[in-house]
This record gives C-alpha cells, sequence and structure tokens, in this order.
C-alpha cells in the first residue's frame, strides 16, 4: 500500500521544515520526502497544491463519553469527529460510567476503538479510584493496559495529600499527571467568569483564583515530588504566569490551552447561550491577551479541544440546569486558524501546538513527518471559508457556540498509519 | 412601545419606559374608581407561572388582569406536572396551545424568562428571575419615585442591603441610570457584585456615607440564608451597621422617600418607625405595583396608550 501526498507545503516543527515537497508512504510509514516524487500510475496521490501538510494533530484532551454515556458520544462517532475535524490521535478522559480506573475499562476503550475507531485512541486512566479523590486508582495497571497519563478530570483531586501520593506514585512509571485545577470551594455555583458581565447577567461567577490556587498547589507538589505535571485547559492570565515562572525554575510543567478560551470572552454568553457554558469559564479580553502571549514565548506546551459532546436536552433549558462544556473536535483547526490570519500565531507554532507539543508530554512516538515514522498526517485548506454547521457533525455532541460562523481555513485530508480516513470533512 | 417582551430593563428605552408610567397614571385612577373593571383586554389571556414563593407579585399580575377584564389563569407550579419531572420547554409549549396570550413568570435561575421568550410565541414577562433582573419591581419603584418627587431626572438614589443577589437593585440600577439618577449601592463587602464601576454606581459599606444627600432610599430583604453561607457573620451584627432607622435620614434630604420591594424583616433591615414613617411610601408602592402591571399588561396585550382614558 501505497500514497504519494504530491505539492503541498509540508510544515514540520520538530525540524523546523516549511519547504513544497513530497511525501512518500509505504504501508503506513513514512518512506520518503523530497522533490518531485514519481510513482507508477497504481499509486494513491492525494494532491496537496497550495494546500499545508502536517503531522498528524493529536488532541490531549477528548470526552469519548462510552463506556456508559454513549446517548452524548461513542467511539465510533468520537473517533469520527476527531477525523473530520484533522486529528489522528487523541486521547479520552477516563469520567466514563464505569470509570477508567483499572485495567479492565482502559481494555476496553483501547479495544473498542481498535473495533469501531478510525484514529488513534489512547486512555487517561483515573488518578484515584472512581475519581473520588479518596484512593488512588491501579496506576500500574493502567500503564500495562495502555493509559498513557492520569487525570481525574472534570473533578480537581481536592486532597493535597492524595495528589502528592499521585505524583510520586506516577512518577515511577514516568506518567504526567493531567490536572483539572479547581478549588470547588471558591467556584461552588459558579455558572459564567466572575467580573462585570456576570454581574450584568445575574449568574453566579467562578473567579480566576478558583482555577489559580490549584495551578499553584500542583505547581508547589510538583516541586516536592519532582512528577510530570500536565495542567489542563487553562483559561487565566494569572494561570499562565505561575507556569512561566515555574518553567523558570525548571520544574517538570506542561499545559494546555483550548481553541475556545483563546478566541471567546464571557461577553458571548449574553442572552444565556447554554453552548458557552464551559468550565473552566470563557473569560477576559486580557486573558487572552495573555494565552497568545503564553503561546508564543512558549509558556504553553499544546492546545487542546477539551470537547465535551452532550445531548441536545442537556444544554436546551434553563441556563443553571445547562451542562458545562463544548463540543470541540471539528472547529479546533479553523477556530485555531483564525488566530494565524489574524498573525496573533505563527503557523509553525499553532502546528507545533497540535503536534510535537502533545506528543512529547505523553512520550507518543509520533508527531513528527520523518523519513520511517509513522504516517499520520493531517493535510489543511487554508483557504477554504465555511460556515460552521453543528448539523453537520460527526460528532453526536451540536453544542458549540461556534455555531452559524464563518472561518477561513479547515481540515483538507487526515491521514491515519497510511490511509486517508477523512477528505474535505468527509470520513471514508 | 412596541415589543413582545418585556424581559428586563437592561434592554428597555428611556421612551419606553416613560410610555409604561404614563400609562399607569389612568390605571391607578381605576383602582380608586368604586366599580374597578374596564373591559379592555377582554378576551384576552394570561398566566401566571411562578416557580418561587411570591404573594404580592403574583397576586399583583393577577388582580391587574383581571381589573383590565383578562382572564388570568394561576399555574401551581408545585402541583402541576413539573413535579413529574416535566420539561420547561414542554411546559410553555403547553400553556401556549391552550391558547394564552401571555405569560408571566418568576423563576430562581437568572435568564429563565429569556429562554421561555425564545420557545414560545406568547408574550413575556419577567416577574423576576434568579439574580437577574425583576423589571415590574422597578418600574413601579420608577412609578412611586416620579409620582412623589415629579421628575426622576437627576436624583440621588441609595440602594441599601444584599446588592449581589439581588433582581431588585440590578433593575433599579438599570432604570435609574436612564434617567440620569446616581445610584449609590452600600451593604457589607461579601454582598457587592464585581464590575460597579463599570456600571457608573457609587458602591459604599457605611450606610452614613452613603445616604449623605439622597433624595431615595431603597431597602432590599435580607435573606436570612445568607448568613449560613458565610457572608455575614450574623443577623444582630448586619441590623447594627444596616438597619435603617431614624436617626439615619438626618444625612438624607429632609423629604427624602423611603422604599422597600416586601416583604419585610422588620428589625433586620428596617425599623418600624421608618416603615411606618412619613417617609416610607412601602405600601403605596404595592397599589402603584398593581397600576403599573395594569398599564403593561395593556400596552402588551392591548393597544396604544390613548385609548386608555376611556
Amino acid at each position: 500500500m501505497k500514497l504519494l501526498i504530491k505539492g503541498g507545503r509540508v510544515i514540520n516543527p520538530s525540524s523546523g521544515l516549511d519547504e513544497v515537497i513530497d511525501i512518500l508512504v509505504e504501508d503506513g510509514i513514512i518512506k520518503a520526502i523530497s522533490k518531485d516524487i514519481q510513482v507508477d500510475k497504481n499509486v494513491n496521490i492525494v494532491h496537496a497544491d497550495n494546500k499545508i501538510v502536517c503531522p498528524g494533530f493529536i488532541d490531549l484532551h477528548v470526552h469519548l463519553r462510552e463506556p456508559g454515556f454513549e446517548y452524548k458520544e461513542d467511539i465510533a462517532s468520537g473517533t469520527r469527529a476527531a477525523a473530520a475535524g484533522g486529528f489522528t490521535s487523541i486521547c479520552c478522559m477516563p469520567n466514563t460510567n464505569p470509570v477508567i480506573d483499572n485495567a479492565a475499562v482502559a481494555s476496553f476503550v483501547k479495544e473498542r476503538a481498535a473495533k469501531s475507531g478510525v484514529v488513534n485512541v489512547y486512555p487517561i486512566g483515573a488518578v484515584t479510584k472512581q475519581q473520588a479523590g479518596k484512593e488512588l486508582a491501579e496506576i500500574a495497571d493502567l500503564v500495562t493496559a495502555g493509559c498513557v497519563g492520569l487525570s481525574d478530570d472534570g473533578k480537581p483531586v481536592l486532597g493535597s495529600d492524595i495528589m502528592r501520593h499521585a505524583m510520586d506514585y506516577a512518577n515511577m512509571f514516568n506518567l504526567p499527571i493531567l490536572s483539572h485545577c479547581e478549588d470547588t470551594g471558591l467556584s461552588s455555583g459558579g455558572q459564567m467568569n466572575e467580573g462585570y458581565f456576570s454581574t450584568i447577567f445575574g449568574l453566579q461567577g467562578i473567579p480566576d483564583e478558583a482555577e489559580e490556587v490549584m495551578v499553584a498547589r500542583d505547581i508547589m507538589l510538583t516541586g516536592l515530588t519532582g512528577a510530570r505535571l500536565h495542567l489542563c485547559h487553562l483559561s487565566t492570565a494569572g494561570s499562565i504566569n505561575l507556569v512561566r515562572l515555574a518553567k523558570k525554575k525548571g520544574l517538570n510543567v506542561t499545559c494546555e490551552v483550548t481553541p475556545h478560551h483563546l478566541t471567546l470572552t464571557d461577553e458571548v454568553i449574553e442572552g444565556y447561550d447554554t453552548d458557552a457554558k464551559v468550565n473552566p469559564p470563557l473569560r477576559t479580553p486580557e486573558d487572552i491577551e495573555a494565552l497568545i502571549v503564553g503561546i508564543n514565548d512558549g509558556t504553553v506546551d499544546c492546545i487542546a479541544t477539551d470537547h465535551a459532546p452532550h445531548h441536545l436536552e442537556s444544554k436546551d433549558c434553563e441556563f443553571n440546569l445547562a451542562a458545562f462544556g463544548i463540543s470541540g473536535l471539528e472547529t479546533a483547526i479553523p477556530v485555531v486558524m483564525s488566530l494565524v490570519n489574524s498573525g496573533k500565531i505563527d503557523l509553525m507554532r499553532m502546528v507545533e501546538l497540535f503536534t510535537v507539543g502533545p506528543a512529547d508530554i505523553i512520550n507518543l512516538d509520533r508527531g513528527t513527518i520523518e523519513v520511517g515514522a509513522i504516517a499520520d498526517i493531517t493535510i489543511i485548506d487554508p483557504d477554504k471559508i465555511q460556515m460552521v454547521n453543528p448539523q453537520n457533525f460527526y460528532s453526536k455532541g451540536k453544542n458549540t457556540p461556534y455555531k452559524n460562523r464563518e472561518f477561513r481555513g479547515w481540515p483538507y485530508a487526515t491521514i491515519v498509519k497510511g490511509e486517508l480516513v477523512a477528505s474535505e470533512g468527509i470520513v471514508r | 412601545m412596541n415589543q413582545k417582551d418585556l424581559l428586563g430593563l437592561k434592554e428597555l428605552r428611556r421612551e419606553d419606559i416613560e410610555t409604561i408610567l404614563d400609562t399607569a397614571v389612568p390605571m391607578k385612577d381605576i383602582i380608586k374608581r368604586d366599580i374597578k373593571k374596564v373591559p379592555t383586554l377582554r378576551g384576552k389571556a394570561m398566566v401566571t407561572v411562578f416557580y418561587e414563593n411570591s404573594t404580592r407579585t403574583r397576586t399583583s399580575f393577577e388582580i391587574a388582569g383581571k381589573y383590565l377584564s383578562a382572564d388570568t389563569v394561576n399555574l401551581a407550579v408545585s402541583t402541576s406536572s413539573v413535579q413529574k419531572g416535566e420539561s420547561l420547554k414542554d411546559t410553555i409549549k403547553t400553556i401556549e396551545v391552550m391558547g394564552f396570550d401571555l405569560m408571566v413568570i418568576r423563576h430562581s435561575m437568572s435568564g429563565t424568562p429569556h429562554y421561555v421568550s425564545r420557545n414560545t410565541n406568547m408574550s413575556v414577562i419577567n416577574a423576576g428571575d434568579g439574580t437577574n433582573e425583576h423589571p415590574t419591581q422597578a418600574l413601579l419603584d420608577l412609578y412611586s419615585i416620579r409620582e412623589k418627587k415629579g421628575t426622576l431626572e437627576g436624583l440621588k438614589v441609595a440602594i441599601v442591603g444584599d446588592i449581589l443577589h439581588s433582581r431588585v437593585a440590578r433593575s433599579n440600577i438599570y432604570g435609574l441610570s436612564k434617567f440620569g439618577c446616581e445610584v449609590r449601592v452600600v451593604g457589607p463587602a461579601t454582598l457587592m457584585p464585581p464590575g460597579l464601576e463599570k456600571m457608573n454606581v457609587k458602591s459604599y459599606h457605611s450606610l452614613d456615607a452613603a445616604l449623605k444627600g439622597v433624595d431615595v432610599i431603597n431597602i432590599l430583604r435580607i435573606q436570612k440564608e445568607r448568613q449560613q453561607t458565610g457572608l455575614f457573620p450574623s443577623l444582630d451584627e448586619y441590623a447594627n451597621l444596616y438597619m435603617l432607622r431614624p436617626e439615619h435620614l438626618q444625612a438624607a434630604k429632609e423629604d427624602v422617600l423611603v422604599l422597600h420591594p416586601g416583604p419585610m424583616n422588620r428589625g433586620i433591615e428596617i425599623s418600624s418607625q421608618i416603615a411606618d414613617g412619613l417617609n416610607s411610601v412601602i405600601n403605596e408602592q404595592v397599589t402603584n405595583g398593581v397600576a403599573v402591571r395594569m398599564a403593561l399588561l395593556f400596552l402588551m396585550m392591548g393597544g396604544s396608550k390613548n385609548e386608555v382614558a376611556n
């Protein structure tokens, strides 16, 4: 099985490559990268003229909802959403039912993904049993079953003692802890960012400090344990500053930001749009500015979607009753491309944040284009202009605050292990 | 005034507020008549749906509708299908298809009337949503002030109490600001929302300082549950700091008006000498509430303001 990607502008952050060059793939492996590769007639060719060819995009933060909540999403629909959105590898969070807190559930997810999935799926195991924050999950078993990180995402590990033990223990396996930072006392009852707009809309606010208090604590515990800490979906200027200081001190800290926190502010909740209800909440223009500075100065390591699909009824209701979360896999590339188009983020840097950035955090042997590498490739059409229509999502979750917004720059093709799984938004 | 719903004063224009207040003047006369009924809204149907307790607001809407000959129905939420798990959307649809023209809704969650409005062709009046707005209360406050002072323009108004959780405070701030009033709020730091300076509102923690030279004092009800969530130490300390007592009026203008949306906690946020004193318009507020709601129902279900006097 051969595949030639012809005439595209290849951007490979791990080597700094940025030129129009062809890529030949054979049996799922990149065989050759050079100008004007000629092949036999029977070889499939992806014509990539005026397209951007990147290593396959990796999303560290996806909720696939299976097992337990298949009416919101399942592995088949979630991986198709990933493929349509230009992702070749995704990590799925353990807040399923049952929770991915033991080898049996982790193996189930891996097997389902192999059978019904169309992209690579790497489970994240729970830090504590039932994500209850009390007893450590069987972490060695989770590693054996293929988990690439640990997280109680959705719930923070509130006890500093249990977080410390989790870090020490996970460090034996060189496993990162992906921390959802939230002081649930400070955020209790909160519906949106605390500030002028929470007052105007009469909704209870969640202060920046609900996140930052825990970012600071986790950074300190990483100082104590030396363990690898990855901070999920950071949303505030203060959090970015804390990470910057921690990195300056040489601590083992990485962090992610989401496309929605990079582009939307708390003002979009106007009219009580439940699709803009997300945790951590959308913040202010100053926070967006700080996240972008963090991207450009190396404080931010990757962009992750926090894809949180919900069923219609969970959003079509009173604002306080609506679920938190945004269905993000199918809008991530166009949304972040809007920052590239406006000159806020360099294209090479964007690709880095979606490829080698996340790959390094979970020690994945992907995220690069070089001879001998696994042929996971994402191709972007930077000129395609299209409106977001959630009804066309592969994801069962149609909950997006970007509905009816127009973007320029969409996924063109998604290639997993040398196989074309999606092209122009259509999954094969 | 030409709109389907009244969701808040935030988005209402000053002219619309004036139309409502002007229309309420002849409505108040109807209430004082011996035969308190006009046929204006005969054949129109309205329903009040209250997901939170209320005495005066619900009764006020009901009697306002009846004085205008509308058919009024109260949905008793605690005995309705809501208790069987029916969604709000289905409840609204069910009510709508019975032929109602207008729905008055109170709900503990902010933004619910906006959600209802998006899901129905009925007119929707917000009778208080969570900590967002209580527009008809603010309209009756504006009416009461205007009636006594002759104008709203340039008045200094102090709102006292739990500003953070108060929909009455928010609606009053929006309404008063549209008439160029200077709005001050006073209360403990734990009951102040962020962003007040951006709303052009001055905040105080000292009652004496806040009341200096004011024309109007609007006292908010303090909810006793707030103390249990750590927002202030005790009701006694609250009373020491913020209960409006006769000595406080010395700092205010001599003809200062005292308002309270009710129900009052006498001896906690307001002393009886004040509540029953000469400066108080608290009882008259209730009558004005009926007049203002009659005006609104008329404008939203009936016709233009010229027809009302007949």
